[in-house]
């Protein structure tokens, strides 16, 4: 009986131990293998349970693996990392705080991991904030450039109410060159507007306003969606197809400039229905030619109520059949690339036969952007004109 | 070690009598009624024991666990980051959150948010689901033991307005509804490790109702509501077991007590499995009056009773769904209310919870007001209310 429990001591003891050094590029593997519909999972449960004993002295070894990490991966490397930090910042060695703010000026790691490693930073140096944002306008995290954003916008209202509106102008106007999320950008283009500087929204974003568009095609009790018609196959701006309503061809459409307009869910808004008719159970296309200067990652962002799919240089990247569940700004983001030079983009767009006041809209507003939201203009730029 | 770990701290609980945790939305049994005593004090006056700021924005109620109290909440721009936080019911301290990204969608309606589903726990673990479909696991001392992206896994399963459903556990098996427009299906996931028991695809229409636990005394299923009915499966397979088919609503979550399902449905419909077609539900009543709002139905003491929009409360017979009383109260409701020892506890948008007296025909005791919006449904466990807003956790008791 008694070997029985110090048998079981020492393996409960060495289950316990913290991950060794020299072991954790073995555990991390692990938990960086785990892959879709739990994929892993066995080995990366009994591995995440050591890496959160991980010592305060080898914490960034953990924030580095997130590099080439999926998103999934992340989230169990961030699990792991936060139950080792918090137990470092209970610890009298506290949190390796210079290691912590090194990783958080190498912008050469990974946006998350930087941000994680920023926020523990804070909580062990409630210092740092001063010292590490006003430098973060540039900055490749979105999380960390909204931080810098906003405390500018905050000196800029100080300045305003301070009856100082020159250098709330300045301030305002370096915001924005760090502003990517709709919500801060809103603010400053109004900001802006009642200074009398009004802000190019559909530039600033990168939303695509022209389109060469050919429609209706049939979504007569939502056939449309899965139907493959010709555009789809095929893009020759000179031909006609049979649509629903007789022989068409491709014509070159524009959304309506509203320079006023601030509002992210409105701007450069592509309203079909008001530029080709209210159509129901209906489906149109709508393409582009996007140049780029590299060959690129990006996120291909739409915002549509209507049933959607998007093509770009003839592979299908993502679609999604939902009819009328709002409309909001970046309401879809699909990552994809972009090669160097011209780029073939194609929209797929579904009208329903719903008759509720609310169910009519069929638009979308469409943008590129990098992958932390900034947007990303075809080089013939202005980036709103079709080709 | 973490499985040991996990089973000496069940054989704990156990004996230590967690009964008194309110471990899943609308409690342990998804019945929204506390099985022990009610609330601590004269409730005449209701009053705040604690209040802890929440740092980001959460419709999920809070669900307790011993002495712990864990709530989910959704933070920064696109309410991307997701926390799971644990607070000492006794005195608010905050234990630990814990973050995580999103990688589902997290677009929803301006009055929903990403950490709108509650989240659950067998009593060892805690599952946290979000909107987006990420799905969270953690041992009770914050540690994560398995992250599931549910939307990674199925790229379309995703609603442009929210998602809603909270968890269900039963048998070691971790429910969640992933009801949508697209890619709409229910899963199962094993507590332990995470990985699939059973996917079974539903029907492909928005759904932001709840699972509820039925029971006949013999066993124990999931009940799912959709817009076309209700389907009672197997926790450990995911079939299905009894069906009824004659459509419900997709918002306010039916109620299921002693072998019998209320259903917003019709007005209410009162089901149970068929006695001659075991497999097709039969139904017991409708009543067209009885028409749920937001608020889901809740069953206690032989009655049943409905919040209507705006803010109507009717008791009604169990047996037959005829109206017994009405009181109106002020407000408009989100959450769903709740029972303690014979008191119905509801809250209104505007944050005002109403304690009302349910053997005085629906008399109000007494009100308490929280000042800001509240839009979820709250909590109760060993003498105190638990209720959040978007900036807030509150423990309410008598004075």
């Amino acid at each position: 009986m008694l070997n029985r429990t110090f048998l079981l001591l020492c393996v409960v003891a060495l289950l316990a131990s913290p991950a060794r050094a020299d072991d954790l590029d073995r555990l991390i593997s692990l938990v960086k293998a785990v892959g879709p519909r739990g994929a892993g999972h066995a080995e990366a449960t009994s591995a995440i349970a050591k890496l959160e004993q991980t010592p305060a002295g080898e914490l960034v070894r953990i924030l580095a693996a997130f590099d080439d990490a999926t998103p999934l991966a992340a989230n169990w490397l961030r699990g792991a990392f936060e139950a080792a930090a918090a137990s470092a910042l209970q610890s009298p060695q506290g949190l390796p705080l210079s290691d912590l703010e090194a990783f958080v000026a190498d912008r050469t790691h990974s946006s998350i991991a930087r941000r994680c490693a920023y926020e523990w930073l804070v909580q062990g140096d409630p210092t740092a904030p001063d010292r590490i944002i006003p430098g973060m306008l540039d900055d490749p995290s979105a999380e960390m450039r909204r931080d810098a954003v906003a405390r500018l916008l905050t000196e800029a209202q100080q300045a305003e109410e301070a009856g100082q509106p020159m250098q709330a102008l300045a301030l305002y106007q370096q915001a924005l060159t760090g502003a990517s999320d709709g919500d801060q950008v809103e603010t400053l283009a109004q900001a802006l507007a009642k200074l009398e500087q009004p802000v190019d929204l559909v530039q600033h974003f990168a939303i695509v306003t022209e389109w060469q568009v050919i429609g209706p095609f049939d979504n007569h009790e939502l056939v449309g969606f899965a139907a493959v018609y010709p555009p789809e196959t095929e893009i020759k701006l000179d031909a006609e197809y049979e649509g629903t309503m007789g022989p068409m061809n491709w014509t070159r459409l524009a959304a309506e400039p509203q320079p006023a307009v601030t509002d992210v869910n409105e701007v450069g808004k592509f309203d079909l229905a008001k530029l080709t008719a209210p159509h129901k159970g209906a489906v149109s296309y709508a393409t582009t030619e996007f140049i780029s200067t590299q060959d690129q990652p990006v996120e291909f962002r739409i915002a549509t109520p209507n049933a959607w799919k998007l093509w770009v240089n003839g592979e299908l990247v993502f679609g999604q059949e939902e009819y009328h569940r709002g409309m909001m700004f970046d309401q879809y983001a699909a990552r994809g690339t972009l090669k160097q030079g011209r780029n073939r983009i194609l929209l797929k767009i579904c009208q329903n036969e719903q008759t509720q006041d609310w169910a009519q809209e069929w638009a979308f507003q469409f943008r590129v952007c990098d992958l932390a939201g900034k947007g990303v203009v075809s080089a013939d730029n202005p980036a709103t004109a079709a080709k | 070690m973490r499985s040991t770990c996990l089973c000496l701290l069940g054989v704990l609980l156990f004996a230590n009598g967690a009964c008194g945790d309110w471990r899943q939305f609308r409690g342990d049994a998804t019945s929204a009624v506390a099985p022990d005593t009610g609330l601590a004090g004269d409730l005449t006056q209701p009053s705040i024991q604690w209040s802890q700021e929440l740092p980001g924005r959460g419709l999920s109620s809070p669900i307790v666990v011993g002495d712990q109290v864990i709530v989910t909440a959704s933070s920064g721009y696109g309410q991307k980051r997701l926390h799971v936080l644990s607070f000492d019911a006794g005195d608010g301290t905050l234990q630990w959150d814990r973050q995580y990204w999103a990688t589902g969608r997290t677009v929803c309606h301006p009055k929903s948010s990403v950490a709108a589903p509650t989240p659950a726990s067998d009593g060892q673990r805690i599952f946290a689901f979000y909107s987006s479909n990420d799905l969270a696991c953690l041992d009770l001392d914050g540690n994560l033991l398995w992250y599931r992206g549910l939307t990674y896994d199925y790229p379309n399963a995703s609603n442009s307005l929210g998602m809603s459903s909270s968890l269900v556990t039963a048998d070691g098996v971790v429910v969640a509804m992933v009801e949508n427009d697209s890619d709409s299906f229910t899963i199962g996931l094993d507590v332990a490790t995470g990985e699939d028991r059973w996917r079974i695809e539903r029907p492909r229409a928005a759904n932001w109702t709840s699972p509820a636990l039925w029971s006949n005394g013999e066993r124990t299923l999931v009940l799912l509501q959709s817009s076309k009915g209700v389907s009672a499966i197997d926790p450990q397979t995911g079939s299905t077991v009894w069906q009824y088919a004659d459509g419900a609503s997709t918002i306010p979550s039916l109620v299921a007590v002693e072998g019998l399902a209320f259903v917003p449905s019709h007005g209410l419909t009162a089901i149970r499995p068929g006695t001659t077609t075991p497999d097709v539900a039969e139904i017991v009543w409708q009543e067209g009056s009885l028409n749920p709002g937001t608020a889901s139905p809740l069953v206690f003491d032989g009655s049943v009773f409905v919040l209507s929009n705006p803010n109507v409360l009717t008791r009604a017979s169990a047996a037959d769904g005829k109206t017994e009383w009405k009181q109106r109260l002020t407000g408009n409701f989100s959450g769903s209310p709740v029972i303690a020892g014979g008191v119905l506890y509801a809250f209104s948008e505007d944050g005002t919870g109403h304690v009302v007296d349910l053997a005085k025909e629906g008399e109000i005791l007494g009100t308490i007001e929280l000042g800001e919006t509240v839009l979820s449904t709250p909590a109760v466990a060993n003498g105190g209310l638990y209720i959040r807003s978007d900036g807030h956790l509150w423990k309410i008791a008598g004075k």
